[in-house]
């Protein structure tokens, strides 16, 4: 590549150039409009005088009038330029030219957060001072927890806190990584990521049969005594790891307790199987970043007091 | 009878007729996803009655199939008529009606099945947009040959509208719908994310300034002066917001995305450009209302005039509306709330439905060799039915789409917010209620519309105009 083309490439190619090319754009397309209307509204020799068509006639009656512009009409487009204008010099817009007054989204987006902060933040930290067990006798902490958790958690979780397939009850005090005050706040500061693997491809279908049986059985409920047996067996080899051998699970990894008749995504015998067979991911987002340590204190304090009374 | 001697009014009667029926099945799907969101039983649990499924089928069947096929039938009436020579190619005409007619057919089947690009008024997929292109290049060749071949020696200004909105709309649809098939019914943007976007909104605010305004435009330039049967009202003022209005709406489209991943400069010029349309806009009220001076007491008795013009004061509402919304804290707002919905349906329904409605009551006698249509009295009742449906479905949108905007934003003592979203569609129940009723009001002066128009066309037979010979 010669010295000319690389340079040319060089100048098409950087923002320069794209920048140059938006402010001409928009300069001379609002200027334009400005010469068009000052050369539109100039009388000229020899046309149709006010009052009088222009001459032509197009299919039999159709004709026009050469009436002048009206003028509020005239004062408003001039002054919707103007107001372009100003606002191109004050904020950003021609191109990479940032507006004299430096307003960004960013910074007006970090000044909005930091005086909700400042107005905000003395509140929640008083509150973050205070364990949970003790928030949950202060009616005016749980409201707070209340509001986050309808903004934030409900969603999923439904505004009454009773979950839904696939999102936990919240009420039940049934908790798959525990529900003493820190393991539910880690929870909501860091998410939880639930991996059941898909045994389907390993058991076959029989042996998915014969595992959903037994899987029955742990919770007390009828199921055929042959297939029991043998799920029994399977159990122990591929389930027993995270759910315990005795299937009560495992809150270290999320692994549900299988002897409660308590099911985060149904226990009827069909869904069980499907849930061997494909496996399940449940994810909870952390929100550490997103709302800070602080508010999800009061946040956790809400959802612990929800299951206090079923202890 | 192809002969030079007649005017082509086949295919305009065509699609007049087909105006009609496109309009009713349209608005009967609009009505039925309003009783869903009032509703949501209605869905039933089955997939293709879901509103996600049904809104594209909504959209496009008003925006495409009903304004659509009145911008074929008046643009071709009236390039005929005011360039005083048959329409250029009648197989070229009559390909792009059936053409057309394939291309709704397709996407009434296509979108409830789910099979959708999912750009906004763009879904429809790869080979249905490359069957819209071909229809929509043989519309200009018909249109613009019949300009060329044209017997007077100016070009009236609603072939100005009509042609920019013919050309503008090619070059949207095609550029908005670059994409890569990967099946026969599935294809992915050629724009990666924020371009695409901005791209997508390019398309789609030129649609409602190409498709739904200087199209319209161009029909009101028509059928306004024609019905008052007064002179248009300024030419001078008909040049100045024809040029601004196609050249500042190209730059409208980016306020579709303010306080999004879009670069804020592009954010600033929407805005910036959305302000400036404002006057253009008006020029085009200004000219059809001012049309009627000195001849006022026409709307007392004419039913079409009213439509006319009642039209026009929804259009300058509308226009008025859009740059206030553009402004970027009105629009932080306003943005994906109701009042968004409202604003456009005052545009859809009390500008682009009036004006259609109003043109189609002027063709239809005359398509088919009638004195009037067969009713004047139907022709008032449906204007106050689709009147009052209008301001019922917008008053209802702006309530509700500001009160949702206020409760999204009201905050406590504590800077936690006041209600959670569930109570916010709560609230906008009752409104909801009142849409749907505004909507059925709308549909069913369609209706009488229909009857209106059987009993005048009914025994009789199409009747084709004679060119005139003089210039």
């Amino acid at each position: 590549m010669n010295e000319t083309s690389k340079y040319i490439q060089d100048f098409a190619f950087s923002s320069q150039f794209w920048s140059g090319w938006i402010i001409v754009l928009t300069l001379g397309n609002i200027l334009a409009c400005w010469w068009l209307i000052r050369w539109t509204a100039k009388k000229r020799a020899g046309e149709a005088a006010e009052g009088d068509t222009t001459g032509h006639t197009w299919d039999e009656t159709l004709a026009e009038y050469n009436n002048p512009l009206p003028r509020w009409w005239l004062w408003l487009f001039y002054l919707t330029m103007v107001f372009g204008l100003v606002y191109l010099v004050l904020y950003p817009g021609l191109g990479s030219f940032r507006g004299v007054l430096g307003w960004t989204h960013q910074n007006a987006y970090a000044k909005e957060m930091q005086a909700a902060d400042a107005k905000y933040g003395p509140l929640f930290a008083k509150y973050a001072a205070k364990p949970i067990p003790q928030l949950t006798q202060d009616p005016a902490a749980l409201r707070i927890g209340q509001r986050l958790f309808v903004n934030y958690c409900a969603s999923c979780h439904g505004s009454d806190a009773g979950g839904g397939p696939g999102f936990p009850n919240l009420r039940d005090n049934d908790w798959l990584y525990g529900g003493t005050p820190e393991a539910i706040t880690k929870t909501i500061l860091d998410g939880r990521s639930g991996a059941m693997p898909a045994w389907g491809p390993v058991l076959g279908e029989q042996g998915v049969n014969e595992v959903a049986a037994y899987v029955l059985s742990l919770s007390g409920r009828q199921a055929d005594p042959k297939l029991v047996e043998a799920g029994r067996k399977h159990f122990a080899t591929y389930c027993a790891a995270c759910h315990g051998a005795d299937g009560k699970g495992n809150p270290a990894m999320g692994a549900p307790n299988l002897t409660d008749n308590v099911w985060l995504y149904g226990g009827s015998p069909g869904v069980i199987r499907q849930t061997i067979t494909k496996g399940r991911n449940g994810r909870m987002p952390a929100h550490r970043d997103f709302l800070g340590e602080d508010k999800v204190h009061l946040l956790a304090a809400y959802i612990y007091s929800l299951s206090k009374g079923n202890k | 009878m192809d002969s030079q001697t007649t005017y082509n009014y086949k295919v305009v009667r065509q699609f007049t007729v087909m105006t009609i029926v496109w309009g009713i099945v349209g608005m009967l799907v609009g009505v039925y996803i309003a009783a869903e969101l009032a509703w949501p039983q209605l869905n039933m649990d089955i997939p293709w009655l879901t509103f996600s499924r049904l809104r594209p089928l909504h959209t496009n069947a008003v925006i495409f199939a009903f304004g659509g096929s009145a911008l074929f039938a008046t643009s071709y009436y009236v390039v005929q008529r005011t360039c005083q020579t048959r329409l250029f190619s009648s197989g070229l005409a009559a390909f792009t009606f059936w053409g057309w007619t394939l291309i709704i057919v397709l996407a009434a089947v296509s979108l409830p099945l789910g099979i959708t690009s999912s750009k906004e008024y763009a879904e429809l997929e790869w080979p249905i947009d490359i069957l819209i292109a071909v229809v929509w290049v043989s519309y200009a060749i018909v249109f613009f040959g019949t300009i060329m071949k044209r017997k007077v020696k100016h070009i009236y200004v609603a072939n100005w509208f009509y042609g920019a909105f013919i050309l503008t709309i090619a070059v949207l649809h095609i550029i908005n719908n670059l994409e890569i098939p990967v099946s026969l019914t599935k294809s992915y943007s050629i724009y990666p994310g924020a371009i695409d976007a901005m791209v997508q909104w390019w398309y789609g605010h030129n649609a409602v300034g190409f498709f739904l305004t200087a199209g319209f435009l161009g029909m009101m330039y028509y059928f306004v002066p024609k019905q008052a049967g007064r002179p248009v009202y300024s030419y001078r003022l008909s040049v100045v917001h024809f040029w601004a209005l196609i050249s500042t709406y190209m730059w409208a489209g980016p306020h579709h995305l303010h306080y999004t991943a879009l670069p804020v400069w592009a954010q600033s010029l929407g805005m910036v450009f959305s302000l400036i349309l404002l006057a253009p806009s008006w020029g085009g009220m200004i000219n059809g209302i001012m049309t009627l001076s000195g001849a006022w007491h026409k709307l007392r008795d004419d039913p079409i005039l009213k439509f006319l013009i009642v039209s026009l004061s929804f259009y300058g509402m509308s226009t008025f509306e859009g740059p206030m919304m553009s402004i970027k804290t009105v629009n932080a707002l306003s943005h994906y709330t109701d009042w968004t919905i409202g604003h456009v349906h005052s545009g859809a329904l009390g500008w682009v439905a009036m004006v259609s409605i109003g043109s189609v009551y002027f063709l239809v006698p005359k398509l088919f060799g009638r004195e009037q249509m067969y009713s004047i009295k139907l022709i008032d009742w449906h204007f106050w039915m689709a009147t009052i449906g209008v301001v019922l479905y917008i008053v209802s949108m702006w309530i509700s789409g500001i009160m949702q905007g206020l409760m999204w934003r009201a905050v406590n003592d504590d800077g936690t917010l006041t209600y959670s979203f569930i109570e916010t569609v709560q609230a906008m129940h009752p409104f909801y209620i009142v849409r749907f009723l505004g909507g059925a009001l709308f549909l069913t002066g369609m209706l009488v519309m229909a009857y209106n128009v059987i009993k005048t066309v009914s025994g009789a037979r199409p009747a084709d105009a004679p060119v005139p010979q003089t210039a």
